[in-house]
C-alpha cells in the first residue's frame, strides 16, 4: 500500500515538472514533438533509478559511516555525471539503435536538475533503497507524463495564429501553467 | 567602459532568465514570494561570481578534456559553502528553499558562464561578468517573486498593499508558469519595439 501511495504521490499529485519545478529546461527544450519526448523520457527513466540506486548505497555506506555528509552535493553531481558518460558509452557498445535513438539527450541528462533533485529527495525523506528505486522511477513517469502530453499540446500549437511577442518559450509556459492548473485536481488525493 | 558593459549586459540584454531562458526550474519554484526570489538571486549570485574567478584563473592549467567535470567540481564547492553558510545564518530562508540551494549546481547560468566565459577571459572581467549575470538573475527573480506575491497576497516583501486575499493560484505551481510567461512576452516586446 505504501508503495500505491509513493507512485501515485509522485506521478500526479506532486507532479515532478508540474508542480515540483524540476527538470524545467528539458520539459521546455524537446516537448516539440511527442517521438523525442518519448526517447527524451526512456532516458531520463533509466539514469534516474540507476542515479538513485548508486548515489543512496554511496550516502549510507561512504558518507554517512565516514561522517562527510556535507559532501553530498559535490559526490553526487560527480557520480550523476560519470554515470550518465558511462550510460553513454555503454549503450553505444550495446545497443547502437537505442543510442542513436537518444542522440544528443543522454549527455544533456547530467544538467537534469531533476536526477540530482531525485537522489537528494531520497535521502532527504529517509527512503529505504526499495522505496528510492520505486519513488525514482514513478518520479520519471510522471516527467514523461508531462513532456508527453506538453508535446501533444505544442503539436496543434503550431497551427495555432498566436501573436507574436508570445511565440515560442512565453506560450509555452502559459499551456504548462494551465496544465499545472489541471494537475492540481490530483491534489488531496494522497496527503 | 568596456568592464561597465561588461557588468551591465546581464542586466537586460543578456539577461539569465527574460532573455536566455536559463536556469528556469529554481526561477519557478522559489519566486513564490519576493523575499524567497531575492534570497534565491543572491545565493546564485555568490556561485556565479567566485566560481567564474576560480575557474578563469585555473584555465589554463586544466586539460581540456576534462574541464566540464573540473568546473562542476569548482561549482559544486562553492555551492556547498553557500548551502552550509545558510544553514547556519539564514534558517528560515534556508528551509523555504529547500532542495533548490544544493540544486544550484545545475543551474545552467553558473555552468554556461564557465564555459561560454570564465574560461577564456581574465579574472577581473569574469568576476565581472558573473557578478553582472548574478544580479540580472537576482533582478529577475525579484521582479517575478514581487508579481506573483502582489497578485497572490497583495503584498511585496511582506508589506501589504492590497488588502484581501488575492488571487491564490499565482503563489501556486501554475501561477509560476503563467506569470513567467507573461513577463518574458513583454520583455520581448519591449527588446523589439
Amino acid at each position: 500500500m505504501e508503495y500505491v501511495l509513493i507512485v501515485i504521490a509522485a506521478i500526479f499529485v506532486n507532479n515532478v515538472v508540474l508542480s515540483q519545478f524540476l527538470g524545467i529546461c528539458p520539459f521546455l527544450g524537446v516537448s516539440n514533438k511527442i517521438s523525442t519526448s518519448l526517447g527524451m523520457a526512456g532516458a531520463v527513466t533509466f539514469v534516474i533509478v540507476l542515479a538513485t540506486i548508486v548515489t543512496y548505497l554511496l550516502q549510507v555506506f561512504v558518507l554517512n559511516t565516514l561522517g562527510l555528509e556535507f559532501m553530498q552535493t559535490i559526490v553526487f553531481i560527480l557520480v550523476i555525471a560519470a554515470l550518465v558518460q558511462m550510460v553513454e558509452i555503454m549503450l553505444k557498445k550495446l545497443s547502437p539503435a537505442l543510442y542513436q535513438a537518444l542522440g544528443i539527450f543522454l549527455p544533456l541528462i547530467t544538467t537534469n536538475c531533476a536526477v540530482l533533485g531525485v537522489a537528494i529527495l531520497v535521502i532527504k525523506k529517509n527512503y529505504n533503497l526499495l522505496e528510492g528505486v520505486v519513488f525514482g522511477a514513478s518520479i520519471s513517469i510522471g516527467f514523461g507524463l508531462a513532456l508527453v502530453i506538453m508535446a501533444g499540446i505544442r503539436e496543434q500549437l503550431e497551427l495555432a495564429n498566436i501573436p507574436k511577442g508570445m511565440k515560442g518559450v512565453p506560450i509555452s509556459l502559459i499551456t504548462a501553467g494551465i496544465l499545472a492548473l489541471a494537475f492540481m485536481g490530483f491534489a488531496g488525493i494522497v496527503k | 567602459m568596456s568592464q561597465l558593459k561588461n557588468f551591465t549586459k546581464g542586466f537586460l540584454q543578456e539577461n539569465p532568465i527574460l532573455v536566455l531562458v536559463l536556469g528556469t526550474c529554481p526561477t519557478l519554484a522559489t519566486t513564490s514570494s519576493a523575499m524567497n526570489g531575492m534570497g534565491m538571486g543572491l545565493a546564485t549570485t555568490f556561485v556565479l561570481f567566485s566560481s567564474n574567478v576560480v575557474i578563469s584563473l585555473m584555465s589554463k592549467f586544466i586539460p581540456d578534456k576534462v574541464r566540464i567535470p573540473a568546473f562542476i567540481v569548482v561549482i559544486a564547492t562553492f555551492v556547498t559553502i553557500v548551502d552550509l553558510l545558510m544553514q547556519g545564518y539564514t534558517q528560515g530562508l534556508y528551509e523555504k528553499l529547500g532542495i533548490f540551494i544544493p540544486l544550484i549546481v545545475v543551474n545552467c547560468i553558473v555552468l554556461g558562464r564557465a564555459e561560454a566565459y570564465a574560461c577564456k577571459n581574465g579574472a577581473l572581467s569574469s568576476f565581472l561578468d558573473g557578478l553582472g549575470m548574478g544580479l540580472g538573475f537576482t533582478l529577475a527573480l525579484t521582479v517575478l517573486g514581487s508579481i506573483r506575491e502582489l497578485l497572490g497576497s497583495g503584498s511585496i516583501f511582506g508589506y501589504k498593499f492590497i488588502s484581501g486575499d488575492g488571487i491564490l493560484v499565482f503563489v501556486l505551481a501554475p501561477g509560476a508558469f503563467i506569470a513567467l510567461g507573461y513577463l518574458i512576452a513583454i520583455v520581448n516586446k519591449i527588446r523589439k519595439a
